[in-house]
């Protein structure tokens, strides 16, 4: 997994409240087999019409945030089914932290899985954030882990928490695989033991 | 030694390693796989160059997108992003020497259905699959978790899973059922009563004389829909009517080993004083059979009632309620038996088993399914499907006007081609009654085998007692 330290990034500003992953990436787009390449389909029904043409409007089709690498949404943001093509669709469009007031469970958990950074801020926060957001790509937002916090283009900074086992396989780029095959012989004294205790599994 | 419930006691089996903060690993004896969720973790363990730590412990079997339609072994039959998937569980399955069924198998069919009626799920086992499904197992007094895909690629390298523990709850239907009562009737009551959030951070367990007088079948149903009620799991304890199933399966233990197996089993029930979080009791004589009238599992109510108006509800719920009768095309005050359905499925992982294709099969009996309505039923898995061949029951449904199909999801979450056109009301004895879950604009309303069977009778939701 890809390390997250400090980003200094273009914020684009989504202020719906309960975004679901079916809106993140419709159920038609769960048939691919790989992880890469739902970032052209992010949010595809608010992103395109019926022909497949860009809808002018939508946030991220307009030119000052083609190059988006942060998220300021509403309440709730990745509601709905556990599809872990959601946050695959965020980061393979470029999106590296989402900020909001709530996240809904999976979709927080599956993030960190997908070395990107969920940040949860007070209502007042997040408002300050949107608004900074909406000044494209002239503001650059910093979003940095090691110190936990969220600064503005004009320097206002905002300190978040984050769960330190967390915080830290996001720093150094560990996967829950690798953590837990260090635990390898834990795992192979285990199977050793059940074999006896258990023959027939 | 403290007193343990069932869940205590399969946990404490199965921990690994445990950290001060009480995160997990647990290890993993069984671990079902299908086409949609597992390409990209196998993909993961390919670029990482792992391998499958218990190719002998993991089971593979294509289901969700699989037509249901005859020639379906000719991948030309299939649409190209079904073919890609399927093609790449069936690479994966050889290269990482998993067991395997494909389509062109017998045994293939549901995965829920294809574990325990192979013998690979047994109690006290724990039993993961990229599925929220997998609830199901529990039926068998096993820990089943549906888990995410990244969870999927750590089970096929490690074999374990990272936990943290849920909290214990029972769920408690005392005496006996009504005639025309079935598990699915059960099941939809409890999601009604406790909401689909009531068990979120709970592993249920459900007891009472009416869970015990129950089938396999009908367990496996009433733990299919745990998931549908928020919890993490479902349990119920292995008694006899388990063993009786599982004895001569496949993959079921035999000889010496059955016997001690069969003496740890025995151990698998939750002692007397055992500490619950939560527990819910539910007369068994007090369920009717139950429909859905909504978009949530919740929405559930007894085929008597009426459709209940947004007024009867509170907090947020009445916007969601107003939106829901919108979507189902519903008038409160309308008698649920008054609705009218053109499509009737039978089949899932919650009602694809034999016992659910004799229920219906045993209403439609020397009768026709209405004019105009599309019927069909897909059994669970081959070995469902052969055996109704075998016991007369397709040329029932087929007599009266139900399509026959091969085994797979299908019609349950339509991402094959089997979908509700818009504006269609299907009654449907899936587990999932979403908005767009049957096709896009689809109207679901989740019934019993027999409830579906009555339904396609009359053209209506129908209470199947009045056909008994
Ligand atoms: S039958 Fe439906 S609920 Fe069951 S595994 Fe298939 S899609 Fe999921």
């Amino acid at each position: 997994m890809d390390k997250f330290e400090k980003l200094t990034g273009i914020a684009a500003p989504l202020p719906l409240v309960n975004i679901d992953t079916d809106m993140i990436i419709p159920k038609q787009f769960l048939k691919t087999i790989k992880r890469s390449g739902l970032g052209v389909n992010l949010f595809d029904e608010m992103r395109y019409d019926r022909q497949g043409n860009e809808i002018e409007d939508f946030v991220l089709n307009k030119p000052q945030y083609r190059e988006t690498e942060i998220l300021v949404a509403g309440d709730n943001f990745g509601c709905g089914s556990s599809r872990e093509h959601a946050p695959w669709a965020l980061k393979d469009f470029g999106i590296k932290a989402v900020i909001s007031t709530s996240f809904a469970d999976i979709f927080f958990n599956n993030c960190f899985k997908n070395g990107i950074l969920p940040i949860v801020l007070p209502q007042e926060a997040v408002d300050t954030l949107m608004k900074d957001a909406e000044k494209g790509s002239n503001a650059r937002m910093v979003v940095d882990l090691e110190e936990q916090t969220v600064t503005t283009s004009d320097g206002e900074s905002f300190s978040f928490e984050v769960d330190p086992f967390k915080k830290h396989c996001l720093l150094n780029g560990l996967d829950d695989i690798g953590l837990s095959l260090e635990k390898v012989s834990s795992i192979d004294s285990y199977e050793e033991k059940a074999s006896q205790a258990r023959p027939w599994v | 030694m403290s007193p343990k419930t069932l869940y205590d006691k399969i946990w404490d089996a199965h921990v690994v390693h445990e950290d001060t903060d009480g995160t997990c690993l647990l290890y993993i004896d069984r671990h079902l796989v299908h086409e949609v969720t597992s390409p990209q973790a196998f993909e993961g363990l390919r670029m990482a160059g792992r391998k499958v730590r218990a190719p002998e412990k993991t089971i593979a079997v294509p289901d969700h997108n699989v037509p249901t339609t005859a020639g379906r072994e000719n991948p030309d039959n299939m649409t190209e992003d079904s073919r890609i998937q399927v093609a790449a569980l069936d690479k994966n399955a050889k290269e990482f020497g998993i067991h395997y069924y494909p389509v062109t198998d017998v045994r293939q069919g549901i995965v829920h259905i294809v574990g325990p009626e192979q013998g690979w799920t047994l109690p006290g086992m724990t039993v993961v699959c990229g599925d929220s499904h997998t609830a199901t197992h529990g039926a068998f007094g096993a820990l089943a978790h549906g888990i995410g895909t990244s969870e999927v690629e750590h089970v096929l390298a490690t074999q374990t899973l990272i936990q943290k523990k849920s909290k214990n709850m029972k769920v408690e239907i005392t005496g006996k059922l009504l005639p025309g009562v079935t598990a699915k009737d059960i099941v939809l009551r409890i999601i009604a009563e406790t909401g689909t959030a009531g068990g979120t951070g709970y592993v249920i367990e459900y007891c009472g004389e009416a869970i015990r007088d129950l089938s396999m079948e009908g367990r496996m149903t009433i733990c299919n829909m745990a998931i549908e009620g928020g919890a993490r799991a479902g349990l119920i304890a292995p008694d006899e009517t388990t063993f009786e199933y599982v004895k001569g399966r496949p993959h079921a233990p035999k000889g010496a080993q059955w016997e001690a197996a069969l003496n740890w089993w025995k151990t698998l029930y939750s002692d007397d004083d055992a500490h619950f979080d939560k527990v819910l009791t539910i007369e068994g004589e007090s369920i009717e059979p139950t429909v859905t009238w909504g978009t949530s599992p919740e929405d559930a109510l007894p085929i008597s009632a009426l459709v209940p108006a947004p007024e009867d509800f509170k907090g947020g719920k009445v916007d969601a309620v107003r939106r829901s009768l919108d979507y189902m095309g519903l008038t409160p005050g309308q008698k649920l038996s008054d609705i009218e359905v053109d499509t009737v499925f039978i089949g899932s992982c919650t009602n694809g088993r034999i016992e659910d294709l004799r229920a219906a099969a045993a209403v439609l009996k020397g009768k026709k399914v209405k004019d105009g309505m599309r019927a069909m039923v897909v059994p669970g898995s081959g070995l469902v499907r052969a055996q109704a061949e075998e016991e007369g029951l397709a040329d029932i449904f087929k007599e009266a006007g139900f399509e026959w199909r091969l085994a797979g999801c299908s019609m349950c979450l339509a991402m094959n081609p089997d979908q509700l056109a818009e504006n269609e009301r299907c009654a449907s004895t899936s587990n999932r009654n979403f908005e767009g879950r049957q096709g896009y604009k689809g109207r679901t309303h989740l019934v019993s085998p027999a409830m579906a069977a009555a339904a396609a009778i009359t053209g209506k939701l129908t209470d199947v007692r009045e056909m008994m």
